[in-house]
């Protein structure tokens, strides 16, 4: 097959891809919208086995139908709350696979290179693309420890960590210059394996070095890593396709990265750089000292205000997820509506542990999406709703960022239910978010504590409202 | 310990201090409970419906006093007008008492009460702050007023409230004006506007005009600037242009409005008149004023306490027993705020008054006969910090992300130059020393970050997770890289190459399948 039908068929995949990412701007285009990355992806495939000077299919075809089978098996199998953990298992593979790649790409003799300078630029790229991919390999595994519980979520907070980061970046570069152009070349293979192995530990110590609940951040963060990697690679091996492909995932996921980022009112840079547990244990005995009492409320009492009440907003956080209280909560959600009680679920940008989170959850227990909305859309109607139940969320519905402005997580936009009649908050005890932030919310006169795990709690009511 | 509940002995005091519920809770906090024969009568509350609860039934008011460690009743202590008996003189010495007993007014039962070495929680003193308003006595009885204050007033109009379009003509819905948006008139304010009335409220604190807003009535607004916020939720004495300002406005109101509910006191004065004779004189023939300060002298000229009276064809209603004509309703707020009180004041079901609890020490008038109030001033509480400036919403959630704090435009231009002449020299460099091959690659690279750019911008919020595993699989695109290698003839760079293949296959498969598996559960009602 001659080249220039290559190259066509990449500019069709390019496209179906676009397309595909442009289908995800609502929920009745998405699936197809999926469907054409897979044709893309098909078409990119066929034709670069097509291609000439292809060989090795002995080996390549049977490795990627284990691929793709190991692939199908754990996508049919994985539970919706482990999302996360999957998401960023995958961006780890991404970026192993760029390393090997870029690696293999040096140690292949077989290229020739037309000029010096394009030598030069060649083997700047296979570093760059290296060092990403490394960083996104490793970052990506301990991000995947981390939100499947293997590592401690805590932020691990060594002494000098910025200086420790910086300096590995320094002699990264150093190693860099070392590397590019060198002769004879295979004085460059130390180098490369040197920094390979730095930015392993590099990677894993940024990500070490972030909290539990940044994780929506980190995980949309290796997204993006894992984009610019493919695209490096691209560059490397004179490949659009995977420049196209490498910038689109690169920009979407720096994308999220900043709205996630927005959504807690905190810059890219002091999330990235972590520790934000620790800076905010000192602040947090701020302000008001009088806390007032606590009110508590039984399964009965939440379940004869759920019957009286007309309009209800549920506010899901990572303990629904936690708990798997997904299915009872649409159970009751169902029950509530053919009553004729208007019950909507309202959801935080950064509620859970990956952006939209939330939102896949729902949707597996059958909520229908119609019905969960976004905090700019609901947050005016909370005055007129007259019951809020929140479900194992906290900073997203802490007052203290609207009206202490000594509060760490002041300014961050948050969930106003307060503003509800009467607000139940399901929670496992007074434990205070991730943020370590004393939540006002609790002691708010029209505020009642559930205690107890979210999913049993949610059954209980189920069955109490029910019954009468 | 055995709490007694007496009936009440003033004239047409229908409400009692327990009721079955309550009853049950306190036994349940460890209490005996003693009931007087009747008390609960007028309240619907029989002694059968008590003794069921499991209280305890005894015949007269002498064998109650005498045989328990506390009573809890509704007024204060009075002389019974049959039998010329002092209540205070039948409590056991070094006994409790709980009821409503306004130390301000009565001195001499403070003393008498004193001299019988007794502990007095008296629930006109608890504090007002947050923590207290479940045992807030005053408050529970001032939602029944202003409740029973418009009922009062529509049994007495001669018209409906709400406005309807009938077969026989148009029917103006009523005027009502509410003067005091405390917990009495802001209920008032909800009550009406239920019943389908025209309301305007007034305040002299600015504060309470979201709540009067909240509740479905007009706040009217003087065009005159004074807060009167005073301690305690209450109002304080205004500045006489302040009160000038505001005659005029209830001058005006008082044409237009058919009915008047005045709620103004200040604590420890006479209630301010609002409404002078002159307005009343200048409502519409069968207006109705009722004043819920009738019993601290009236908003209103001319008003009689407890009694209804019409002047200048206007009825002024001064009942003063408001709470107590809504008899069980009131029962049952006022026998809660006694539970949620005993419930503080009892460790391991032993009553006990903690004197450093702001709550306790506050509502404590008389501790084993010393009379210690008025209590310590509290410290202020924490002042409202002036709502705070929220930093301006980061509008049109993620589809128009640039929102940004507003700059100084010659500062943005400034440094958007600045931008562009770095990047073109960057660019330039490039464009002197790199070969064209790159340079089409680059091209190719810009272009596809601004289509990402854009495309991104316009996914839901809701498909974020959808959108991660999808540029997840296609992000698998890297397996090209590894197949373009696998004609290598290196061993090493074919082993390389295949893992690569490997690992990049399960992405594209699983992140399309898993992606397409999600996407399938988004479905709409």
């Amino acid at each position: 097959m001659n080249s220039g039908l290559i190259t066509v068929s990449y500019i069709a995949a390019s496209i179906l891809f676009i397309l595909s990412l442009g289908g995800l701007s609502n929920q009745e285009s998405a699936r197809r919208g999926n469907l054409y990355g897979v044709i893309g992806m098909a078409i990119a495939i066929v034709f670069t086995l097509l291609a000439p000077k292809m060989g090795g299919f002995g080996i390549l075809i049977p490795v990627m139908l284990i691929g793709g089978a190991v692939g199908a098996f754990v996508a049919a199998r994985v539970e919706m709350t482990a999302m996360p953990q999957l998401v960023a298992g995958f961006h780890s593979f991404v970026g192993l696979a760029a390393v090997l790649v870029g690696v293999a790409n040096y140690i292949d003799t077989s290229v020739h290179y037309a000029s010096h300078v394009e030598r030069v630029i060649h083997e700047a790229e296979i570093f760059v693309g290296v060092f990403i991919g490394g960083i996104t390999f490793t970052g990506s595994i301990i991000a995947f420890g981390k939100l499947q519980g293997v590592i401690t979520s805590k932020p691990l907070g060594l002494p000098g960590r910025h200086g420790v980061n910086f300096a590995m970046i320094l002699f990264s570069v150093y190693l860099g210059s070392l590397f590019i152009g060198a002769n004879p070349p295979h004085s460059q293979m130390l180098p490369l394996m040197i920094m390979t192995l730095i930015s392993f530990v590099l990677g894993a110590h940024l990500v070490m070095a972030i909290g539990g609940a940044d994780m929506p951040v980190v995980v949309s963060m290796l997204n993006s890593y894992s984009g610019w990697a493919a695209a490096a690679t691209g560059f490397m091996l004179s490949n659009d396709v995977l420049i196209v492909v490498g910038s689109l995932v690169g920009s979407s996921g720096a994308i999220l990265s900043y709205i996630m980022c927005r959504a807690m009112a905190r810059s890219f840079i002091s999330v990235i750089l972590g520790g934000f547990g620790v800076e905010a244990g000192t602040v947090a005995a701020s302000a008001n000292t009088e806390q007032g009492t606590v009110t508590s409320i039984t399964v009965d009492e939440t379940a004869t205000l759920l019957k009286e009440s007309k309009s209800v907003i549920i506010i899901p956080g990572y303990g629904m997820a936690v708990a798997q209280a997904q299915h009872p909560v649409y159970e009751m959600t169902k029950f509530l509506r053919d009553r004729g009680c208007n019950v909507r679920f309202a959801i935080h940008p950064v509620a859970g542990r990956l952006p939209g989170h939330m939102n896949v959850l729902l949707a597996e227990a059958k909520v229908p999406y119609d019905i969960v909305l976004e905090m700019d859309e609901i947050n005016h109607d909370f005055p007129t709703t007259d019951v809020a139940i929140v479900l194992g969320a906290n900073d997203i519905v802490n007052p203290g960022a609207q009206d202490d402005p000594s509060s760490p997580i002041y300014g961050m936009p948050v969930l106003e239910c307060w503003k509800a009649g009467t607000v139940i908050v399901s929670k496992r005890s007074m434990a205070s978010g991730y943020s370590g932030v004393d939540n006002p919310l609790f002691y708010k006169e029209n505020t009642r504590m559930l205690f107890g795990d979210a999913k049993k709690t949610v059954e209980a009511v189920l069955a109490a409202v029910k019954q009468a | 310990m055995k709490i007694g509940i007496p009936r009440e002995i003033y004239p047409e005091e229908k409400r009692v201090a327990a009721s079955p519920d309550s009853v049950k809770q306190l036994i349940k906090m460890g209490y005996q409970v003693v009931i007087e024969s009747n008390a609960g009568a007028a309240a619907q509350f029989t002694d059968d419906s008590y003794k069921a609860a499991g209280a305890e039934i005894v015949p007269d008011a002498a064998s109650l006093w005498g045989g328990v460690d506390m009573v809890v009743k509704v007024r204060p202590p009075m002389e019974n007008p049959d039998s010329k008996q002092h209540e205070a003189d039948l409590l056991g010495e070094g006994k409790n008492l709980i009821s409503f007993l306004w130390p301000a007014q009565n001195k001499e039962l403070m003393d008498r009460l004193a001299a019988r070495k007794a502990t007095v929680l008296a629930m006109d003193s608890v504090p007002r702050i947050s923590r207290a308003q479940k045992l807030d006595a005053l408050s529970s009885m001032a939602n029944i007023a202003g409740y029973r204050a418009v009922l009062e007033a529509a049994h007495h109009f001669g018209r409906f409230f709400t406005g309807q379009i009938t077969a026989a003509g148009r029917v103006p819905p009523a005027k009502i004006m509410v003067i005091g948006a405390g917990v009495a008139g802001l209920s008032a304010i909800g009550t009406a506007v239920a019943m389908g009335a025209v309301v305007r409220a007034f305040d002299t604190r600015p504060e309470v005009a979201d709540q009067v807003k909240s509740m479905g009535a007009e706040f009217l607004m003087l065009s005159f600037e004074e807060d009167g916020t005073g301690e305690g939720g209450y109002a304080k004495v205004m500045s006489p242009e302040f009160i000038k300002a505001e005659m005029e406005l209830f001058a005006q109101q008082a044409k237009e409005v058919d009915i008047i509910i005045t709620t103004a006191l200040i604590p420890g004065v006479r209630a301010p008149i609002l409404i002078t004779e002159e307005m009343v004189k200048s409502m519409k023939q069968g207006s109705v004023v009722v004043d819920l300060a009738a019993e601290q002298g009236g908003n209103t000229e001319g008003i009689e306490p407890g009694k209804v009276v019409v002047k200048h064809g206007v009825t002024l209603i001064g009942y003063t027993d408001l709470p107590s004509r809504l008899a069980t309703q009131a029962s049952n707020l006022y026998a809660q705020n006694i539970c949620h009180l005993l419930k503080d004041m009892t460790k391991d079901g032993v009553f006990s008054v903690n004197m450093e609890d702001v709550v306790q020490r506050g509502t404590t008038v008389v501790n084993q006969g010393e009379v210690i109030w008025p209590p310590p001033k509290l410290p202020p509480p924490p002042a409202q910090p002036k709502k705070a400036p929220t930093p301006p919403p980061a509008h049109g959630h993620g589809k128009h992300g640039h929102s940004g704090p507003a700059e100084d435009p010659a500062e943005t231009r400034r440094r958007l130059l600045t931008y562009m002449g770095l990047g073109g020299a960057v660019l330039a460099l490039v464009g002197m020393s790199a070969p064209p091959a790159f340079l089409a690659h680059l091209t190719v690279f810009a272009l596809s970050c601004f289509i990402g750019y854009m495309v991104i911008w316009n996914v839901t919020p809701a498909l974020h997770t959808p959108l991660m595993s999808v540029t997840n699989a296609i992000s698998g695109i890297i397996i090209i890289g590894a197949m373009v290698q696998m004609a290598a003839p290196s061993g090493t760079v074919v082993a390389l190459a295949a893992i690569a293949a490997l690992l990049a296959a399960i992405n594209v498969a699983g992140g399309f399948l898993v992606t397409q598996r999600m996407l399938k559960m988004f479905r709409k009602e």
